[in-house]
């Protein structure tokens, strides 16, 4: 009998310092990660230089408390994979140290990991993939549409042409006077408001499955400019519902036609956006028409976690590739 | 020359000579972008990176502060906007005095870490689509570029 595959997973490209144990890339013997959203929260984004620290701070402790709730010894780990990218470059480097040093010490094939595969391998703790498959990645960092004919393969379909949709939304949330993080609020106020307002819809032509917000950002922000000039008061629940109309619009048709175009068996939405409420209750409505299975983290893991680069780790790690202790932060690299 | 003013009628004029621009730099060149939410910094930018040799599509650095891209010289494009409160260096010299061309969004912010042979680039408003572009060097070297641009 083949035995089990553990991997040490370990994460800090942003403002969560994350370390996780997982067993055949499907199952999390343990999943660690101290937040910085309090420390961050107070600038109304987040502070590199603060995320480096506390990533310096944590992390130790994080990964001995990962080895101790997942109750394996260091003999059981196969490999430890790190996300060497994208993300603030002085985060990264935490990580990537931290993973580098422990693979020297311990004697155990050091593996980098791209921030989105794990994102995208958050979704087999729920169900193994069927390919080909669509991802639809969603975060403040990233907007893009990526086919998968195979395990470790990814091919672009489709990105942003200008801001992410994490982006938009957090540049709204500011304009609106909402607290950071500002996603979940214009969430939240989106369910209690109208759609009142007619804001653009980015398609791009046709055949085009990337994406835009930059022309919908200043369609809201020029909105809330004249009615302050003229006197009025929107409602901000109506802002928020109706920006979030066309964010969800756009993100689910896109994502509808490249799985129609692409005949895919399965379709993931993945990234800290996957957990807005209003776009996952959107696409699984859509994709239920149509009969495609749509697969949606639970929201412990659309965020950033350890468990997601363990798992895509596992894939590279049966693969055989293999990193080099000379691994590097590289705060743009690149999926495909 | 030490100053230029242009006025575009268009987001893909001002994307054109951007792209003219970029035949004249060279590695270790610093631009400074200034302008609005909305002026046009990135349009100018994908302009540059174009006449550069950038085949990838140019997005918005905002999230990790950086994104490098491959061309006939590398581009490094800049949002250091979260920098405001810290000046943190994040490895400025290994950009502005390496391999490619630097583009720094809200430049004032790391003031410290900037060369003082420099482009500054500030992008205004107009009426509807039209933009006014002021281009002021600091150096010889990007006097040079003026100079040869207006011809």
């Amino acid at each position: 009998m083949k035995r089990d595959t553990i991997i040490l997973g370990i994460e800090t490209s942003c403002d969560e310092t994350a370390a996780a144990i997982v067993k055949n890339g499907r199952e999390i013997l343990s999943n660690v990660v101290a937040s910085q959203v309090e420390s961050h929260k107070r600038f109304g984004g987040v502070v590199p230089e603060i995320a480096s620290r506390h990533h310096v701070e944590q992390m130790t402790i994080v990964i001995e408390e990962a080895i101790k709730q997942a109750k394996v010894a260091w003999e059981d780990i196969d490999a430890i994979a790190v996300t060497e990218g994208p993300g603030l470059v002085g985060a990264l480097l935490v990580g990537v140290s931290a993973a580098k040093a422990l693979a020297f010490a311990k004697r155990k094939p050091l593996i980098g990991v791209h921030h989105i595969a794990g994102h995208i391998y958050a979704n087999r703790f729920e169900q193994e993939f069927a390919f080909p498959l669509l991802a639809l990645i969603v975060s403040g960092g990233h907007t893009e549409l990526i086919l998968m004919r195979d395990h470790g393969q990814f091919e672009l379909i489709g990105e942003t042409l200008d801001d992410a949709a994490g982006e938009a939304y957090d540049k709204v949330a500011r304009m609106l006077g909402l607290p950071y993080p500002g996603g979940p609020e214009i969430d939240r106020l989106a369910k209690e408001g109208e759609e009142t307002i007619d804001f653009p819809r980015a398609w791009l032509g046709e055949d085009s499955y990337d994406f835009s917000f930059s022309g919908l950002k200043s369609a809201v922000i020029n909105k809330i400019h004249n009615a302050k000039q003229r006197g009025e008061t929107l409602k901000k629940e109506d802002v928020a519902a109706s920006f979030q109309a066309s964010v969800v619009e756009v993100l689910t048709t896109k994502t509808f036609r490249a799985a129609k175009a692409f005949n895919v068996k399965q379709v993931i939405v993945a990234g800290g956006v996957a957990a807005n409420q209003g776009l996952r209750n959107h696409m699984k409505k859509v994709f239920a028409q149509a009969d495609i299975p749509i697969l949606i983290p639970p929201l412990s893991l659309c965020t950033d976690n350890a468990a997601m680069i363990a798992a895509a780790g596992t894939i590279a790690f049966e693969q055989e590739k293999r990193s080099d202790l000379d691994l590097n932060a590289n705060p743009s690299l690149e999926l495909v | 020359m030490q100053s230029i003013d242009m006025i575009t009628q268009s987001a893909e004029e001002t994307e054109k000579i951007a792209e003219k621009l970029a035949e004249y730099l060279s590695h270790g060149d610093v631009l400074t972008l200034e302008g609005d939410l909305g002026a046009g910094k990135t349009t100018f930018t994908k302009g540059l990176a174009r006449g550069l040799g950038i085949t990838r599509n140019v997005n918005s650095p905002t999230f990790t502060i950086v994104k490098e891209y491959k061309g006939r010289l590398p581009l490094y494009h800049m949002d250091v906007y979260r920098l405001e409160l810290s000046g943190e260096d994040i490895g400025f010299d290994e950009y502005f005095y390496g391999e490619g061309v630097s583009v720094v969004e809200w430049a004032k912010f790391i003031e410290d870490y900037l060369p003082d042979e420099r482009l500054e680039i500030v992008i205004s408003h107009m009426e509807g689509d039209r933009r006014k572009l002021e281009f002021n060097a600091y150096g010889e070297h990007f006097k040079k570029i003026l100079v040869a641009m207006n011809d």
